[in-house]
């Protein structure tokens, strides 16, 4: 039960300046439009639906893409909501896979309900007893550089809880298309051919 | 004899490029898991929930690599969601393989209805099921499904029946003994 500190566009802004060539895969809600706002490129994909699903998308991804770091940035809900694959993830081991949760403690998309996280549940320490080797909750610019730091030298995988004040986000939406964001992300990570044509 | 249908299958992820396998365990599929784990070229991943499996797969055809799913018919109940919202939405390919329970020879009566709602349901999402019962019949489905599955883009299931995979007596899988407890 901490105070949230953070606010979420600048936590997005200053992430985005070490991304560096990082595939980043949004969970729905706000992070989609935070990622939107911030850094849109063809190289996000965009969930605007299967709630719990950012995580595992974003290993089978990180599995498939071994030489790309696979970024997944989703929130808290959503992150509840599909959180035995942290033990999935820490399983496998991807050495280029970061999970980015902005717990801003509520249910932003359905009327800022509570979630856990409210209620004392510690997705960090959820994260650390699956056996995630990196993990970390982020309250302030201090906790923000240690993030920004361990993204480009800690041990992979990682969950950073990153705690954001409980504000409403700018709505900047991308493509609505699901067919149109897998098509693009294949295409700029595989190359056209590669990404219409099956081998 | 026939070539079993859980080395046809493995067979068949190797001659089309399957690289990721996700899993949650049933004893029909303990061969094809075996076999799956003990290979280099498939990464093998075990999960906590069905519902991953979906995002998994869509993750790596994202990466750029074909994955498969393996689940018990319970399973399927779990991925509801994820295959409309996700898989159906996007179009991403999925090629699943379930082993069935609550059909042919059931001795648990708790398998039965979700066994029999798996393909009013996988129908209803819109998905390509195919029902097998020999190891031919499973081997040619999924030879099927999987070029389904990846050169056109389909959400397919290949369902191996009990009456192929026998079914589950207690007392040979199970336990040394049964004792019953009076009610």
């Amino acid at each position: 039960m901490s105070k949230t500190r953070l606010n979420r566009s600048d936590v997005l802004d200053k992430l985005m300046k070490v991304r560096g060539n990082a595939l980043a895969i949004a969970g729905l809600g706000s992070p989609v439009w935070d990622l939107a706002a911030s850094d849109h490129q063809p190289e996000n994909f965009y969930n605007w639906g299967g709630m719990g699903c950012a995580v595992s998308m974003g290993l089978g991804c990180a599995l498939a893409q071994p030489k790309r770091n696979v970024w997944v940035i989703t929130g808290d809900g959503e992150a509840l909501m599909g959180v035995g694959s942290f033990a999935t993830v820490a399983n496998q081991r991807p050495d280029n896979l970061a999970i980015i949760i902005l717990d801003n403690e509520h249910y932003g998309e359905t009327g800022m309900q509570k979630t856990h996280t409210s209620g004392g549940t510690d997705l960090a320490a959820m994260a650390a007893g699956a056996g995630i080797p990196t993990t970390m909750t982020v309250y302030n610019d201090e906790d923000l550089s240690k993030l920004t730091n361990a993204l480009k030298s800690a041990p992979l995988p990682l969950v950073a809880s990153v705690k954001i004040e409980n504000t409403k986000p700018k709505l900047v939406l991308p493509s609505r298309d699901g067919v149109y964001i897998k098509n693009r992300f294949r295409q700029a990570v595989l190359g056209s051919t590669a990404a219409m044509h099956v081998t | 004899m026939a070539e079993p249908w859980t080395k046809a299958a493995h067979r068949l992820f190797k001659k089309h490029n399957v690289r990721t396998v996700g899993y949650v365990p049933d004893a029909g599929l303990t061969e094809l898991i075996n076999s799956c784990n003990t290979d280099n070229d498939i990464k093998s991943v075990v999960m906590t929930t069905e519902e991953e499996g979906i995002g998994l797969s869509s993750g790596a055809w994202l990466g750029g690599e074909k994955a498969a799913v393996l689940m018990q018919s319970s399973g399927v109940g779990n991925t509801v969601n994820a295959i409309a919202s996700i898989v159906t939405s996007c179009q991403f390919p999925l090629f699943m393989i379930v082993t069935m329970r609550g059909q042919y020879g059931e001795s648990n009566p708790w398998q039965m209805p979700m066994g029999q709602a798996v393909v009013p349901v996988l129908k209803s999402l819109g998905m390509h099921v195919f029902e097998v019962e020999t190891d031919e019949e499973a081997a040619e489905a999924i030879e099927a499904g999987l070029k389904m599955a990846f050169v056109s883009n389909a959400a397919v299931a290949v369902l191996i029946g009990q009456k192929l995979i026998g079914a589950k007596s207690f007392i040979a899988d199970v336990a040394e003994e049964v004792i019953n407890v009076e009610n």
